[in-house]
């Protein structure tokens, strides 16, 4: 077979026979991404009014301690019963449909503070047979950063699951580890900061 | 081989989850710490990233589509009073898999200057004219063979203050979201042949020509409109899926 007309776009065939193509690289979003990106129900990943909902919310700081107020924080998750609305989740949703988006976005303010209103996820199966405890993923992008930074949040309330979690067990530092770990605040919020670069730098991911 | 029939005290059953697993992406993008840029300084991580396995919540995302957009959403020229001023262009392509799978029905949003290379941002300090008729945000989902189009003005090129006489080739900025948390992915669309390619420290941060490449539409004469516009073909390549993980290798 003839595939020379394809070759020219820099592919190569794998495994499979089919074309391997050159994934498309990342770029910053720039300053001005309050143009395009911030949704008006961005933060509500319920309705607020939802019973058990709950406040996620925090400051971005950089490397100076100075607040990063031209950033956006998206998050994704698993509904109170660790299931998603997705068809590669082989147990599928447990929730009314169209009840629980699992995703939010919020866009940082002067002060670099974002928040978010969720349910509280439920733990989740790998298929190693371990239990990942309860977490909320994180994708971070700002002026200055030329791809999106990745980080999770994980409960205050859940030492144990926490500790059964393979994902922090892979990270020995225990000071590194707290960073993923958000703060109870008065009146039920949870506080997670995000620390690009420096001291108390958060846990980020390669994923 | 042995199946997992695990629960925890909150009900949780793994019993033959296999998950699907993406591509890497190491050596595609950016270095998160590029000094030419300026701003990545205080911003860049500096502690190495953790390798975060992919799980549940990597390997599913938001399928975000229809409900959140119209048609008029990827006309950029339209919604306001009059006409924009500028070349008047249409930008489509295919958003695809690294195996050449379309992805279908996903959210593309998109945000740009103004063909003065101004931007409608109280921020943009840049003395060139905003343009009443273009605000320079659209959205729209591909369609089941993945692909996309919008029509917009061509945006100019405009200076900023990383460096001396400092200006960034013109680009439409991107926001795709795939089909799962690994796809997630915000770029720049980049014109033929600029002549500030070169010079550009967010353009060059991308490490290799070819990659480079692959951010830099095409001119296309069958997708333009006699008498009316331009067209620029540019397709969108996200990370596929590796061969299928058997339960016994699923870790």
């Amino acid at each position: 077979m003839n595939h020379g007309g394809q070759m020219s776009h820099g592919g190569q065939l794998n495994h499979g026979g089919l074309m391997s193509r050159g994934l498309t690289p990342s770029q910053t979003v720039g300053p001005f991404l309050a143009i395009g990106l911030p949704w008006a129900d961005g933060p509500f990943v319920v309705s607020p009014d939802t019973p058990g909902s709950i406040v996620i919310e925090g400051r971005v700081l950089d490397g100076a301690g100075q607040p990063v107020p031209d950033a956006l924080v998206e998050t994704w998750q698993a509904d109170p019963d660790g299931r998603f609305d997705h068809p590669d989740d082989p147990r599928g949703p447990a929730r009314e449909a169209g009840s629980f988006r699992g995703f939010g976005r919020s866009e940082t303010n002067p002060d670099g503070s974002y928040r978010i209103v969720t349910l509280r996820p439920g733990p989740l199966p790998c298929p190693g047979g371990e239990t990942e405890a309860p977490h909320v993923d994180v994708s971070f992008f700002a002026r200055g950063l030329l791809d999106r930074v990745v980080t999770r949040i994980y409960f205050p309330d859940e030492a144990e699951a926490n500790a059964a979690d393979p994902v922090l067990a892979s990270i020995a530092d225990p000071g590194r580890k707290a960073t993923l770990i958000a703060a109870d605040e008065a009146d039920g919020r949870l506080r997670f900061d995000i620390r690009l670069q420096g001291d108390g730098e958060t846990v980020f991911f390669d994923v | 081989m042995t199946a997992n029939d695990q629960r925890d005290d909150r009900g949780v059953r793994c019993r033959d989850l296999v998950l699907p697993r993406y591509v890497s992406a190491a050596g595609v993008h950016p270095p998160l710490d590029t000094p030419a840029y300026q701003s990545s300084r205080l911003r860049a991580p500096g502690q190495p990233l953790v390798p975060l396995p992919q799980q549940l919540t990597e390997i599913t995302g938001p399928l975000l589509g229809p409900e959140r957009v119209t048609a008029a959403d990827a006309d950029l020229t339209a919604g306001h009073s009059g006409e924009p001023l500028g070349e008047r262009i249409i930008v489509s392509g295919r958003v695809l898999d690294s195996d050449g799978r379309p992805v279908p029905d996903t959210l593309i949003e998109i945000w740009q200057a103004n063909a003065s290379g101004r931007y409608a941002h109280q921020v943009d300090d840049h003395p060139a004219p905003l343009d009443p008729n273009f605000t320079g945000a659209g959205r729209c989902v591909t369609d089941s063979l993945g692909r996309y189009q919008f029509v917009t003005i061509k945006p100019g090129a405009y200076p900023w203050r990383n460096h001396y006489n400092a200006w960034r080739p013109a680009h439409i900025h991107f926001s795709l979201f795939g089909r799962a948390f690994t796809q997630r992915l915000v770029t720049q669309m980049y014109f033929p042949a600029d002549p500030l390619f070169a010079l550009d420290p967010i353009f060059n941060s991308i490490p290799g020509p070819q990659a480079r490449s692959r951010l830099i539409a095409t001119f296309d004469i069958e997708l333009t409109q006699p008498d009316w516009a331009l067209g620029y073909n540019w397709d969108i390549v996200l990370r596929g899926r590796t061969a299928t993980v058997f339960e016994t290798e699923a870790r």
